[in-house]
């Protein structure tokens, strides 16, 4: 008998897998609801490229079976600018952690988002720096405790959402991994949007992080965003910032029109140069 | 002239627009940068003529993000490169690092200006040479050319783009500010003379490809991203399959042992050097770029007063031309080694010469050239000896 295929199994390495992800980790169901609207899609497979950064969800590009590249820590949408603007035929999507793109990355990510480069980034925030231990990291909440803010979180946090949407992103959502319809939607809206298009994925890490918040596992996390996550289309990102025990607000807030950068270059070198161009 | 493809012809040039003309010659068609002086007008050169050869530039946020769009593009099948100087060479360590684990083929002009730091932005200096070997972490072979006029800025862009394409890497031009910003005459032959080395493209069907398996040249085949391949690529230590191997040293082994063979294995094909006078020399004048350049008016005048200098112009830097050097060193009584820095490729020349023959450097802060005496004053020691 032909052993019972998973599927998914075709986007996935599966000689790569068991993954490296702990139990009750977010990134697993992020993946998912990717993977899955991927299929939706409707997109040449052979036409997708899955970037990522360092960090936990940085591996989520060595288990899809695309054209996937791992880049150095931060770079990820650097690399990617490259990429698509040598091969426009491709949909870029970037896949990585809050550390990796909203800190060491976060110039990369505001400066692709003004320019509206075509890309999609999926942004899974779990508050910490996983894989190094449970960090303080640029979204984690005020009085957070982890292993270098052992006395809590002293910075004011990135609001992922307001970052994105005042640099200019077209397309800007959040969802708790607890809300999987609602979050595999929105990444397949955002596939289909033209210009810098972000998923906020909120995630459990209950191994180094939700332990250090009294939320020990996933479950308890999940719980959490049941409890605590209000669903407010179209709110104000500058609105949406999340504390340490608050209201986890999850939606589309922006989802607009605007000229990408290649739309830019195309108009602006055809008037400029006319008949000059190759 | 065509204004719509590569051009051809004799040009009064400056050196760093013909850098930019070397690299479209070579059919580079994008371009990221960052403004830095004095590498700045490669990159206006080429905003104004990417467009007009169908190729991109984008000016990207800092260096880090335009060494790591050069390595995207390059996987999105486009040769790419990106031009700067010092500080901005320091911050692209961190993805040539990358580029040289993936084996990405781009090319890195450093338009060499004084440092330390800021140091000095307009003036030349040649303080990168050992970065340029050592400057990204861990271990690997590196090829870096060093032009000494703008023609040679032009021809070994090319060079660089043809050694960066066979060898699967990010190969180094290694300029300063005196070059790059010199004008002379450049001859651009036309494109059809100009030897062009093709991406290695792999020919084997998706199911039966390995990204990183060699061929027996140590160089595997590669394909570009959209190809329908689906390959993965990663900096972490990787099998042959692309894979992260990261358990033990097993994949670490084979992995390093094969970047830094292809180039040590391949350096006859790689070392290119200017001789001249070197069959009865008693002492050589070893240098490279700007340096090398200023050293011919004080070895013209050593010669005057009879001593047999010779000249060994090491147009590739890196892979060091360890051979050669020694086979010297067991000839000549000295070698003069005059470089705008306090002394980095003279310790190559001191590892080489192994005591065999004494080495006399002839260091410059940079900001300037050699004075002309400074250089002749050490040959003359040097065949006193």
């Amino acid at each position: 008998m032909e052993p019972e295929r998973h599927p998914m199994d075709d986007l996935l390495r599966e000689d790569r897998l068991p993954h490296i992800w702990c139990s009750g980790c977010g990134i697993g169901t992020a993946v998912t609801c990717f993977i899955s609207a991927l299929l939706k899609s409707g997109l040449d497979l052979d036409k997708v490229a899955v970037v990522s950064g360092i960090g936990c969800t940085g591996r989520v590009a060595g288990y899809i079976k695309l054209d996937s590249f791992h880049t150095t820590h931060g770079r990820a949408i650097a690399f990617a600018t490259g990429l698509k603007l040598a091969n426009p035929e491709l949909k870029v999507v970037i896949f990585s952690g809050d550390g990796d793109l909203i800190a060491i990355g976060g110039n990369h990510f505001i400066h692709a988002a003004r320019r509206n480069i075509d890309m999609t980034v999926i942004c899974v925030n779990n508050f910490n720096y996983g894989m190094t231990g449970g960090q303080v990291g640029p979204t984690t909440p005020v009085g957070a405790r982890t292993t270098t803010s052992p006395y809590g979180c002293f910075e004011h946090p990135f609001n992922i959402p307001y970052l994105a949407a005042a640099s200019g992103a077209v397309y800007v959502a959040r969802w708790t991994m607890l809300h999987v319809r609602r979050l595999e939607r929105s990444i397949g809206e955002a596939l289909a949007k033209r210009g810098f298009s972000l998923v906020e994925v909120i995630a459990p890490c209950p191994t180094n992080y939700g332990r250090r918040q009294r939320r020990r596992t996933g479950l308890d996390s999940l719980k959490y965003y049941h409890q605590k996550g209000v669903i407010k289309h179209g709110a104000n990102p500058r609105d949406v910032d999340i504390d340490l025990d608050g209201e986890i607000i999850e939606g589309v807030f922006v989802d607009i029109e605007k000229p990408t950068f290649s739309d830019f270059c195309q108009e602006g070198l055809s008037r400029a140069m006319g008949n000059r161009g190759p | 002239m065509s204004r719509r493809g590569a051009l051809s012809g004799e040009f009064f040039m400056m050196g760093d627009i013909a850098c930019a003309e070397g690299a479209i010659s070579a059919g580079c068609r994008f371009f990221a940068g960052y403004p830095i002086t004095p590498a700045t007008e490669v990159a206006e050169r080429m905003s104004r003529r990417m467009p007009e050869v169908g190729g991109t530039y984008i000016q990207m946020e800092d260096e880090l993000a335009s060494m790591a769009a050069v390595l995207g593009a390059s996987w999105g099948g486009v040769k790419a490169m990106t031009a700067t100087s010092g500080p901005g060479f320091s911050l692209m360590m961190e993805n040539l690092g990358l580029g040289i684990m993936t084996e990405t083929p781009c090319v890195l002009v450093n338009v060499q200006r004084a440092g330390p730091s800021t140091g000095l932005p307009t003036l030349a200096g040649q303080g990168d040479m050992m970065q340029a070997r050592w400057g990204t972490h861990g271990l690997y072979e590196i090829i870096a050319l060093a032009p000494s006029s703008p023609q040679e800025l032009f021809d070994l862009t090319i060079r660089a783009f043809n050694l960066s394409e066979k060898y699967r890497l990010p190969v180094l031009v290694m300029t300063d500010a005196e070059v790059g910003h010199m004008t002379e005459k450049v001859v651009i032959p036309p494109p059809e003379e100009i030897e062009l080395y093709p991406r290695r493209l792999a020919t084997v069907p998706p199911e039966e490809y390995l990204p990183f398996k060699p061929d027996e040249d140590l160089v595997p085949p590669m394909v570009n991203f959209g190809q329908g391949y689906r390959i993965h690529a990663t900096g972490l230590t990787h099998d042959e399959r692309g894979y992260p191997d990261t358990a033990d040293d097993s994949a670490q082994w084979p992995l390093i042992q094969r970047l830094i063979d292809k180039i040590r294995l391949n350096k006859h094909d790689i070392i290119q050097l200017e001789e001249d006078g070197l069959e009865d020399a008693e002492v050589v004048v070893c240098s490279y770029g700007i340096a090398a350049r200023t050293a011919l008016w004080p070895m013209e005048l050593a010669r005057k007063e009879g001593i047999k200098v010779g000249l060994l112009r090491l147009i590739t830097v890196w892979p060091f031309p360890e051979e050669r050097v020694r086979e010297l060193a067991g000839k000549v009584k000295a070698f003069v080694v005059p470089e705008l820095n306090w002394g980095q490729i003279a310790l190559e020349v001191e590892r080489c010469a192994a005591g065999r023959a004494e080495v006399i450097l002839v260091p410059h802060p940079g900001g300037g050239v050699h004075k002309p005496e400074r250089v002749l004053e050490a040959i003359r020691k040097a065949a006193r000896r």
